[in-house]
């Protein structure tokens, strides 16, 4: 089938298998590594992206589906000069990352939740991230990068 | 919050620098070894058996050979002769340890659900999948053996040939005089005698596994890129299992997510895609789904601990027996005899014991996934069993767990001290780090708001949990790894090679995925040369650019390699001064070199920085007789002694006893890993520690039915906490330097996970104590919680119900 995207602002073109997850089209077709996959439950949220601005878990969408949106991934985040997105900032200024393998996914469901919530309390960010997991960090460090980043909008 | 010997102002080390690492992994622009774009791979899946034990009668492939898009399909039996060797274990713990055989891929048996019976090579990774659900096998199905006790009855056996399920016994036993051990017993005022289960762990690192070989078919070279923690000692095996000549094979380690020792090891997939490759004459990759990463990569703990300890009539520890049974799993991988090893030397804990001390340790084969390294190894299973028994017998002797500890630590004044199994620990001020966390979590006043709460009636209840830790890290000094029958060295290289531009390269042996090394080992670089962190680039993680080097694991980085790296540092600087003792035709012995400039002691006006004597090494116009023109020093370090990082861990819980539901209200780390170099870094590693930690108090374990399936094989399944499921931790430390290395640092990664789960548990039992529990097993479910409650109760109220 043939669908046709917005991915980080370039409109894309390509005939897919019905079965393909947005995640492989998103990595495989048109080559964008920086989402990743952890899990194959839906579980994780290393994949998540943004579909039409809002966070989602791209293995929970077909690439069929998203015929015709906007998508938003960890490549489209920081300025063409090169300038960290705030919430990147935020990440790299508390130490919100180590290996560093969720953090793509986690930078983009921080920022739909502050979108949500621009002013979330630490209990909000706790629940707020619930479908993304980490394994280094123990989460504290997280937390305080997306507090971070609502009291540098704020 | 004390610091001793604090870094002073104008050092590089000691600040919170900002990582290096960090841009490309929050850009998307980090490869990991599933990103790489490889023309012409096949894609390789593997099919795994659904029985824990059976005989393969036969597999059928030709439905899948059939395929569109497959290009082959083999068997074990196909590929038997690809192996020089069987997969390697390198820890042969006793002289007469029973191995079997391991090959990447069964050939006649399979042994755990997982084991590998026939690979597909497909054009893409869904052919291939695609593929394997059409291999036709036929298995003459087994009992398995899942439970230890059982498979240590021999009543039916994993490896009929081996003809008993125990792999070795290991026994350390230490008596001042033969029979001290039961002496002490006898004699005793108070003793405990407890038993702990370890359950299974799934190391869970967010990346699974990914592996591409690459061939030069005509050439004959081979580059293996994999998401390893051990890219080096990965290389020999290869060498050794393969026949693959070493010279030729370069392995490289790209960004990797996360390992916790579950990425310490020689995988039959490594081995599969290198065969293939060379086989086929192209790329050979394959990527790990996580519900394949479950079963078909390492789990970790898996023991069965009886600990008994004896104090005298004041409360202080004489004697301690401890019996282990370790679950190796289907077969030995890397280290997996010595796993429980690891942990022998600490079961006596921060604690002053004398020459009383008895181990033993069997290993023993079940029909489940191969055990090995999880953070901490062996270390968090044995401050576990310590900690949790001195909190028994400490309700024994009657005191509470702080006084009875510290009436039993070490004392600062006994360091260095030769503990009972004739190791140096070489520092260590536990009353310090004790009372410190004790001040952070206002013991008082805790043991105060407890008292009025956990009165008869309320349903819920305070309970405040100790733990204190010693950890052998730093691994290793290479004669006491031989001394203990490892197959490999434990020491660790560093080069520092000054540019023309004065840019600085920093090779390291070490093999970084998420601790920060780039960071840290430019800090240490430019603290010793006088330059800006942003000069220096440390290169790491391939053969072929780091030939020498013995890779990340057991908090050996930074005390291992990160002191190769100064040291290194010091060997490229007196080369330097030789350099520029003769530009300014002075004596070497009046170079002085602070700020990254030479100065010739008495004459102010003489110097010369770092910087130009670097072109003047690149240049050689101008060199003293016999000096080779260039700036770089290389280091291999073998460490005289471990690295002894210690702490006390405080846990704060409520627990609400009509539902068995637990909430951390505080945790507390006060961990003393010597000087630090980037205090963010160190409790970054503290944090994630922790929560590794008191998931395994709380919710994490591989759960296998009768029949060997794991019944937690994805992660909505298996508990991994969310950001919902964990406190923040509010961090402490000390500083006690270590005299064992230049630097005065000990490794911290896996601290934090030693100290935890004997935290927390001791504050769950704290809390229930009131109603007669007395343990809880791990995970703490509330379910289980629950029932432990209930079980307490029956025994001990005329009621049966919780009061």
């Amino acid at each position: 089938m043939e669908i046709t995207v917005t991915v980080n602002g370039t409109p894309q073109t390509h005939d897919v298998e019905p079965r393909l997850l947005l995640v492989q089209y998103i990595r495989e077709v048109v080559g964008l590594t920086g989402t990743n996959i952890g899990c194959d439950t839906s579980s994780c949220g290393a994949c998540s992206l943004h579909l039409n601005g809002e966070a989602v878990k791209s293995c929970t969408v077909l690439a069929v589906q998203a015929d015709g949106q906007d998508i938003r991934t960890i490549e489209g985040m920081a300025a063409a000069d090169g300038t960290l997105h705030p919430m990147q900032q935020a990440f790299m200024e508390n130490h919100g990352l180590q290996c560093g393998y969720c953090t793509p996914g986690m930078v983009m469901a921080a920022t739909s939740l502050l979108q949500e919530n621009p002013n979330p309390t630490e209990e909000d960010v706790r629940l707020g991230l619930e479908g993304n997991l980490c394994r280094c960090t123990g989460y504290h460090n997280i937390v305080k990068s997306v507090l971070a980043a609502a009291s540098a909008n704020a | 919050m004390t610091m001793t010997d604090a870094p002073t102002a104008t050092s590089v080390i000691g600040q919170r620098l900002l990582r290096k690492e960090d841009p490309v992994l929050l850009t998307g622009e980090a490869v990991f070894a599933n990103d790489m774009k490889v023309p012409g791979a096949l894609h390789m899946a593997v099919l795994r058996s659904p029985y824990a034990s059976a005989t393969i009668v036969s597999i059928d492939t030709s439905a899948a050979a059939a395929m569109p898009g497959v290009r082959a399909v083999y068997t074990g039996a196909d590929l038997a002769e690809q192996w020089a060797a069987p997969m390697p274990c390198a820890w042969a713990v006793t002289e007469d340890m029973l191995n079997p055989p391991h090959h990447p891929i069964a050939i006649d048996a399979v042994h755990y659900v997982g084991d590998g019976v026939a690979v597909v090579l497909a054009d893409s990774d869904a052919i291939a999948h695609d593929a394997i659900e059409a291999i036709d096998v036929e298995y003459d199905s087994r009992e398995p053996i899942i439970d230890l006790d059982d498979a240590l009855s021999d009543r039916v056996l994993v490896h009929p040939d081996l003809g008993t399920n125990s792999s070795y016994t290991w026994n350390l036993l230490i008596e001042e005089t033969d029979g001290a051990v039961q002496k002490a017993f006898d004699e005793a005022a108070y003793t405990v005698s407890e038993r702990y289960v370890q359950q299974r762990l799934i190391p869970m690192a967010m990346e699974p596994r990914a592996v591409v070989s690459i061939p030069q078919p005509f050439g004959g070279d081979l580059t293996l890129y994999t998401s390893t923690q051990i890219p080096h000692v990965l290389k020999v095996m290869i060498a050794v299992t393969l026949g693959v000549p070493e010279h030729q094979l370069r392995v490289i380690a790209p960004a990797v997510g996360g390992g916790f020792g579950s990425k310490l090891d020689v995988y039959a997939e490594e081995l599969l895609c290198v065969a293939l490759s060379r086989k086929h004459g192209v790329p050979v990759r394959w990527n790990e789904t996580r519900s394949e990463n479950t079963v078909a990569t390492i789990q970790g703990r898996g023991q069965i601990q009886h600990m008994e300890l004896a104090a005298d009539a004041d409360g202080k520890l004489t004697a301690m027996r401890v019996r282990l049974t370790a679950d190796m799993g289907a077969y030995m991988q890397l280290i997996t005899p010595g796993i429980p090893l690891l942990g022998a030397f600490l079961y006596a804990g921060v604690y002053d014991l004398p020459k009383a001390y008895d181990f033993s340790c069997t290993g023993v084969f079940t029909n489940l996934t191969p055990t090995d390294a999880y953070r901490g190894a062996g270390r968090p299973e044995a401050t576990y069993a310590i900690e949790r028994a001195m909190d028994a017998l400490a309700a024994v002797v009657g005191l509470d767990p702080l006084e009875f500890r510290r009436r039993n630590f070490i004392r600062k004044e006994q360091f260095p001290y030769e503990a009972c199994t004739g190791l140096t620990y070489d520092s260590g001020d536990h009353d310090a780090a004790a009372t410190i966390a004790a001040d952070m979590i206002d013991y008082a006043g805790v043991r105060a708001r407890q008292a009025e709460q956990n009165v008869d009636g309320a349903t819920k209840r305070l309970g405040l949990g100790v733990s204190t830790y010693f950890e052998m890290c730093g691994l290793a000094p290479s004669r006491v790894l031989a001394s203990l029958n490892y197959s490999a060295g434990g020491w660790e290289a560093a080069t520092v090679r000054i540019l023309p531009t004065s840019k600085v390269q920093v090779v390291t042996g070490t093999s970084p995925h998420g601790q920060g090394h780039e960071t840290s080992w430019s800090m240490i670089v430019a603290d010793k040369l006088g330059i800006d962190p942003a000069d220096v680039d440390v290169l790491h993680s391939d053969t072929t650019i780091a030939p020498l080097g013995m890779d990340t694991y057991g908090s050996r980085s930074l005390p291992v390699g990160g002191v190769a790296v100064g040291m290194a540092c010091d060997k490229v600087i007196d080369k330097a001064k030789q350099i520029a003792a003769h530009q300014m035709e002075a004596n070497v012995d009046d170079l002085e070199f602070t700020g990254g400039v030479f100065r010739v002691a008495g004459s102010p006006d003489k110097e010369m920085p770092l910087a130009a004597i670097a072109f003047e090494a690149f240049t050689a116009h101008n060199l003293p007789d016999g000096l080779e023109p260039n700036l770089e020093a290389q280091v291999t370090y073998d460490p005289p002694n471990f690295s002894w990082p210690f702490g006390t861990h405080m846990c704060l819980v409520e627990v609400d006893i009509e539902t068995g539901a637990i909430e951390v209200l505080q945790y507390v780390a006060v961990d003393d890993c010597g000087n630090q170099v980037n205090p963010m870094i160190v409790e970054g590693q503290v944090h994630g520690g922790v929560v590794q930690g008191l998931a395994q108090a709380l919710f994490e374990g591989a759960d296998h039915d009768a029949d060997g399936n794991l019944r937690t094989s994805t992660l909505a399944d298996y508990l991994v906490p969310a950001a919902s499921d964990v406190p923040s931790i509010t961090t402490g430390r000390s500083v006690t330097p270590s005299p064992t290395n230049p630097l005065g640092v000990k490794g911290v990664g896996e601290a934090g996970t030693i100290g935890a789960a004997p935290a927390v548990m001791n504050a769950i039992v704290d809390a229930l104590s009131g109603l007669g529990v007395h343990d809880v097993s791990m995970p703490a479910s509330p379910n289980t919680v629950w029932n432990a409650i209930h079980a307490a109760q029956s025994t001990t109220s005329p009621n049966g119900g919780p009061q």
